[in-house]
């Protein structure tokens, strides 16, 4: 079955071909450089020419070198001793640990029959109120955290690792700065979560190709663990990165763009990952929060625009804080009525409230007088900002349900802020 | 299956090149065989004796070499008794039944028939031996939950046939022989109770084509009253993600007034689907009684799925909606979305190396958006009554700007344009369809004079908003002030509508009229107000009243008891109706 090959007749950027027969379509294949070893995968074939994208770049391949083909798809080792485990997007160890080679599976495998998914209705607690009072996390949602170069999403996503109720977190860095690696190493091994962890980590100078394998790599992770019965969360940091490294080779491989340089099949490809995202009628489950940083902060452009499309609301990231208003989980309608009989209702009044801040805000920024109501918006808005909106802020949603009542109480008289009677009478804390 | 065969010679993405001997056809399906499955296709280009296929499943493994096997049919839809309730991908192979065969995941290379073969349908023969008979009219009616579904015969003879033998009343499945046609050499045809037709042909076997004119009530107020579709018509929901397109659509797949609905979830989320899976057969169809479920049609194929057959999956869903039309039924198709559509023309299109339209879009995108819409249509049948196939397409223009390819090849073929804007829905406003952009060329449900007077308290409330955000509330005079809160009123109580509440979301044809009428009385009249917070305060109370007569039942003690506090709240505001208003509603009386 392995047949060598030692007759390359082009090299551009990433992309080699050879002159090869019976080789399948999305094969791998190993090239031996002068530099080492590296895997490449078969990406077109026209008779008997065959392009393969080479993992680790066509930097110094030679002509002349031997191309190896293993008569295999991309595969991902898979059992519980990933845990704990970093790898690069070959699946090579990228820490001191032995490679895995047992029970191989195919990445980026078939969807799911939607027959055979269930309706998304369990809350998945982060212990970060914006997120829990405000914008729910549901068990199988796949949501992006929009966000500017410069905030800190890679912070957020670590907390989120180290707080989430989940079984198993897998981890898909691209194009990560290797400061960030470090970090999300440091974090998840210093709160005790690296030991149900499993890290893919492409940093910004290892090879293009590998960028793009991380995100199959860690969902096809993710389907086995959901598939014996655990509850996955993925996170990926940063889509962005990924989505460029598609551009870069379609546009080696001379395909035509779409928008900005973008592939056409942009949208298929974003949905092709963030649809792995289930809850499975009998087993475990996937929920993806994956970043998506948007270049100049332009929502409409092709990568975030087109996750929009995909995904089932987006965290919005601006000023180190989850922003309350372009922020949504279309999801937490399915879970935050049965949490606490108070949280729908004070989570839509401190939002009314908050946006009635804004408002003043900007009257008082315009120089207009402040009256006596809008000095109780402007302490509000404060405490609201300080005590929940802060990233550091860490509450279980009872803790911060009781917090909002506080501070509606700090500010307001009971019928000035618009809840059902009844819910005032239980909740509004007496001093 | 033909004894064609070809040999793949090249591989790109799920476009696949094929030397072929022997005629092949375009659009013709084929088999490619890897590994023991065979991966069902489409032809796309012929050039010399080179196929060029599109590939329904993921292409991995394929290799230069592998047989391909041609079947001379074209992509087609099994057409028969049992199609309702079910819940399909693009090729019409039933989920369920996929999920019993391989679990969890869809597979590629496994497909099973549209219909229940097993399945036994009580035939009631209805045409007599000797009838001349031609493809569309019908020889037998089978009960199907709650419609009569007619037996025809098959769309694709052509000429007159005389009917030689009919079975008895009694149970069959689809696919035993219940007649003998022949032909007029005397050639026999033995036909079934179901069969074939090819998806991207439009189903003709009517008599005429009538204009749209009978409006479809889909019991949004804002849709019927303002911008309404006509049964048989066509209209296009674009808006920006986020916007409310998906909740709009499954309101008006529960509320619309229609025999049968077909829902084509079309590279969208899956758990949209899933939802819709859940949740209809739990809710009673309000014209039936039954569950909704068994008025509809689900084809998915969702985002993640195969692109090639996300193509063919509008196309299928079409053609179930043509066909239950020929039985004189009100169909109709929710396209969600057209884009991902497009989209897929435009992968295609890349991987035939065409030469690229606007933003990479094949320059036949415009033409095959016009066919497909235009699939639509009220028609008179054979035997004298009137069918209609509705649709309705959702677009999802890239960062929201109605200006890119898709949204413009729409807007020219639809006759009705209702356009989502990111500002109403942020601003929680829903439906979020924006009044002053959004048109129709079909029959308002209420007066067209009346829906003029609303639309222009509306026009005129906006001009005066971006003036007040220049000069200030306190540059704004009285009289514009009020014309502005009208128009804030008119939009929060009529606009804007409640599509989780029963009573709110399901406001029929009499409500619209009847609260038209109560608006245009309260909005042409003039009030004794001496400032503008008197007059904001009166709006607000107003509206209020309005919003609670809305979640009322109609006709109910309630609703006549929140209408004379309606009324109560006039007499106080010393209200005058003016001349326009009281031409307008002795007009309509």
């Amino acid at each position: 079955m392995n047949k060598v090959f030692n007759r390359i007749e082009s090299i551009t950027g990433n992309v080699i071909t050879v002159r090869a027969e019976g080789v399948r379509y999305r094969e791998l294949a190993q090239i031996n450089t002068r530099f080492g070893k590296s895997l490449a995968e078969v990406n077109k074939i026209d008779g008997e020419l065959v392009s393969l994208q080479v993992f680790a770049g066509g930097q110094g391949i030679s002509t002349g070198d031997e191309v190896r083909f293993l008569g295999h798809e991309m595969r991902v080792s898979f059992s519980e001793d990933l845990l704990g485990r970093i790898f690069n997007g070959s699946g090579e160890p990228r820490d001191k640990g032995p490679a895995l080679t047992d029970n191989m599976k195919a990445i980026g495998g078939p969807s799911v029959n939607p027959t055979k998914r269930i309706l998304a209705n369990r809350m998945m607690r982060t212990n970060i109120p914006m997120i829990d009072m405000f914008n729910t996390l549901v068990v199988s949602q796949k949501l992006p955290i929009f966000s500017i170069s410069g905030e800190p999403y890679n912070q957020l996503l670590a907390r989120i690792a180290l707080q989430a109720e989940a079984d198993v977190i897998v981890l898909g860095g691209m194009g990560l700065k290797y400061d960030d690696f470090l970090y999300f190493k440091e974090e998840l091994s210093n709160g005790g979560a690296l030991s149900k962890t499993v890290m893919f980590i492409h940093t910004a100078s290892d090879p293009t190709v590998e960028c793009m394998m991380i995100p199959d790599m860690a969902l096809a992770v993710a389907e086995q663990f959901a598939l014996q019965d655990k509850d996955v969360l993925v996170l990926l940091t940063d889509m962005t990165n990924f989505a460029d490294a598609m551009k870069e080779i379609a546009i080696t491989q001379e395909q035509v763009p779409s928008n900005r340089g973008y592939p056409g099949d942009l949208y298929s490809q974003l949905a092709s990952r963030y649809e792995k995202a289930v809850d499975f009628d009998d087993s475990g489950s996937v929920t993806v929060l994956a970043v998506t940083t948007m270049p100049g902060d332009d929502v409409t452009h092709p990568v975030p625009d087109n996750t929009g499309y995909i995904t089932e609301g987006q965290y919005y990231l601006k000023g180190g804080r989850i922003e309350p208003f372009g922020s949504l989980s279309r999801l937490k309608q399915n879970v935050n009525g049965k949490t606490r009989k108070d949280h729908r209702a004070l989570m839509d009044a401190m939002i009314r409230m908050y946006s009635s801040y804004k408002e003043t805000l900007e009257k008082k920024n315009m120089g207009f007088a402040m009256t006596r109501w809008d000095e109780k918006l402007l302490k509000y808005g404060q405490l609201f900002e300080n005590k929940l909106m802060d990233l550091s802020v860490n509450l279980s949603l009872e803790e911060a349900l009781d917090l909002g009542w506080e501070i509606l109480a700090e500010c307001f008289e009971k019928d000035e802020t618009g809840i059902k009677s009844d819910l005032t009478d239980e909740f509004w804390p007496v001093r | 299956m033909t004894e064609n065969k070809g040999k793949v010679v090249s591989i790109n993405g799920n476009l696949i090149s094929v030397r072929f001997d022997g005629n092949v056809s375009m659009n013709e399906i084929c088999y490619v065989n890897v590994d023991n499955t065979k991966l069902k296709s489409e032809v796309i280009r012929i050039r010399g004796d080179i196929a060029q296929i599109q590939v329904y499943e993921m292409t991995g493994s394929i290799k230069c070499g592998d047989d391909v096997d041609f079947t001379g049919e074209m992509l087609s839809a099994q057409l028969g008794p049992g199609l309702l309730g079910q819940i399909y991908d693009g090729l019409q192979n039933p989920l369920p039944v996929l999920a019993e065969q391989a679990g969890w995941f869809l597979e590629r290379g496994i497909y099973a028939d549209g219909l229940n073969a097993d399945k036994k349908w009580e035939f009631t023969p209805t045409a007599k031996i000797g009838d001349t008979l031609r493809a569309g009219e019908y020889i037998g009616t089978v009960p199907e939950g709650p419609f009569t579904h007619k037996i025809f015969v098959p769309f694709y003879l052509l000429g007159n046939y005389t009917l030689k033998s009919i079975a008895e009343k009694g149970e069959y499945t689809v696919n035993e022989t219940i007649a003998v046609l022949a032909d007029e050499r005397g050639r026999e045809i033995p036909v079934s109770m179901s069969f074939k037709w090819p998806v991207k042909r439009a189903v003709k076997c009517y008599s005429e084509r009538l204009a749209p004119i009978e409006t479809m009530e889909t019991k949004v107020r804002l849709i019927d009253s303002f911008f309404p579709v006509a049964k048989g018509g066509t209209y296009c929901t674009p808006g920006p993600f986020g916007a409310g397109k998906t909740v709009l659509q499954h309101t008006t797949s529960k509320y619309a007034d229609v025999d049968i609905v077909i829902i084509a979830a079309c590279g969208e989320r899956a758990g949209e689907v899933v939802e819709t899976i859940t949740e209809f057969p739990e809710l009673t169809d309000p014209k039936t009684g039954r569950s909704l479920m068994e008025r509809t049609i689900i084809i998915c194929n969702t985002s993640s799925m195969p692109v090639a057959s996300r193509e063919a999956s509008v196309y299928t869903s079409v053609t179930l909606a043509e066909y239950y039309r020929q039985m004189g039924l009100n169909v109709l198709l929710l396209a969600d979305s057209t884009s991902r559509w497009a989209q897929a023309l435009r992968e295609m299109s890349g991987r035939l190396e065409e030469i690229p339209g606007e933003e990479a879009f094949p320059a036949y995108l415009e033409s095959y958006i016009a066919a497909f819409y235009e699939r639509a249509g009220c028609v008179r049948l054979p035997d004298g009554s009137k069918g209609s196939v509705t649709i309705g397409g959702t677009v999802s223009p890239a960062g929201g700007n109605f200006e890119e390819p898709v949204t413009q090849a729409t807007l020219k073929v639809v006759g009705a344009f209702h356009g989502l804007s990111r500002e109403r829905s942020d601003a929680r406003k829903y439906p979020a369809i924006d009044p002053l952009i959004s048109w129709s060329k079909y029959r308002t449900v209420t007066d067209s004079a009346k829906s003029a007077f609303c639309k222009n308290i509306l026009l005129h409330g906006d001009e005066i908003g971006s003036m007040m955000k220049v000069v200030g509330e306190e540059g704004t005079s009285l009289a514009d002030y009020i014309a502005y809160l009208k128009s804030e009123m008119l939009d929060s109580v009529y606009l804007q509508q409640n599509s989780f509440d029963l009573v709110d979301a399901n406001c029929g044809t009499a409500r619209q009229r009847y609260v038209t009428d109560k608006l245009i009385y309260v909005l042409g009249s003039e009030y004794a107000l001496e400032n503008k917070d008197d007059a904001r305060s009166f709006f607000n109370r107003m509206r209020q009243k309005f919003i609670d007569w809305n979640y009322t039942e109609f006709e109910s003690e309630a609703f006549a008891k929140a209408e004379s506090e309606i009324d109560a709240m006039y007499a106080d505001g010393k209200g005058k109706t003016n001349r326009e208003a009281e031409l307008l509603l002795k007009g309509g009386e």
